[in-house]
């Protein structure tokens, strides 16, 4: 294991942990009756979010990677899902690993452990983005008017995820199931994103799960 | 709107996801000590600026945020390739070189 300092990033006193969408009260709205809910929103707060980035030719390093996670390194704008843990590639050398709350600590350690000495990085960035998860037959038609990607299910299929522009910032987009998709929102964008997702929402409906 | 092949990811990208970063294949001097003000200047400074063929330097800036290289007609605008850090251009040619109908001008 290479000589680099590891260490639990996450309070584990009785700190009180604040989601970047905590000041939206997201678990007020949610007792809230909608009549037909074209999209439901939820955030997925405080997952544990780390960027890998190794050399995807190394069978030794993606190997490692596959053995601790039991999850195949995706290539290029793949999307691997195993409960809720998730893989995804971001570029040909950096993938982003999301697993659930208070597992990154153990998940970054148990990869050093398996890569070895290897020229690898793991960067925790848990503090700096979070999930929202869009599930609903309206869903499509936001993202279609949040950017010009084509998220036509022949060019966006499910267990794809690509990076782009997004109303007028940028995130990743992932399509995890039929009617569900995942935007990877960076902290200091996730006010204006939430801003923006409740006009762009509004005419089929939203709801809030908690 | 311009489609521009991203090599990384593999798709045909909207141009909006770009930014451009210059022209590309410039090598930096070996060693930077020992080279005259003449060649760290020119590696530092001068770039090229064609009428025609250009080979570029851009990010993926939304995407996979990589760089990767670019063959662009600058009269057209038309992106003819796109190829990684690293590779060899297929598509080459000369500038095109203008000659000025301003009487008494030479060229
Ligand atoms: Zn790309």
């Amino acid at each position: 294991m290479s000589n680099v300092n590891v260490y639990q990033q996450r309070p584990t006193s009785a700190a009180r942990a604040e989601s970047p969408l905590f000041h939206a009260e997201l678990d007020k709205l949610a007792g809230r009756s909608v009549g037909s809910a074209g999209v439901t929103l939820r955030e997925k707060k405080l997952r544990g979010h780390l960027v890998l980035r190794g050399e995807a030719s190394d069978t030794g390093f993606t190997g490692a990677v596959e053995s601790v996670l039991g999850l195949k390194l995706p290539v290029a704008l793949g999307l691997t899902v195993k409960g809720e843990t998730s893989l995804q590639w971001l570029g040909p050398d950096e993938w982003l690993l999301i697993v659930p709350q208070d597992e990154e600590y153990t998940a970054e350690l148990s990869l050093r452990e398996a890569i070895g000495d290897r020229h690898i990085s793991i960067v925790n960035v848990s503090g700096g983005q979070t999930l929202y998860e869009l599930t609903g037959p309206g869903v499509r038609s936001v993202l279609m008017k949040s950017t010009s990607y084509d998220v036509h299910p022949s060019n966006f299929p499910v267990g794809k995820a690509v990076g782009t522009v997004f109303a007028k910032s940028q995130l990743v987009i992932r399509h995890t199931g039929e009617e569900t998709w995942e935007l990877v929102v960076r902290r200091s964008f996730a006010d204006y994103i939430w801003l923006w997702l409740q006009d762009a929402s509004a005419e089929y409906g939203l709801a809030i799960a908690s | 709107m311009l489609h521009i092949q991203c090599p990384h990811c593999g798709e045909l990208r909207s141009e909006e996801e770009f930014h451009a970063a210059g022209q590309a294949h410039i090598p930096r001097p070996l060693d930077p000590d020992n080279c005259t003000d003449a060649e760290w200047g020119d590696y530092m400074f001068f770039r090229d600026n064609p009428r025609g063929i250009h080979h570029e330097l851009w990010v993926h800036a939304t995407g996979c945020r990589r760089y990767f290289n670019v063959t662009r007609n600058t009269e057209t605008y038309e992106i003819l390739e796109t190829y990684k850090i690293g590779e060899q251009p297929q598509v080459n040619g000369k500038p095109v070189v203008v000659a000025k109908a301003i009487e008494g001008e030479t060229v």
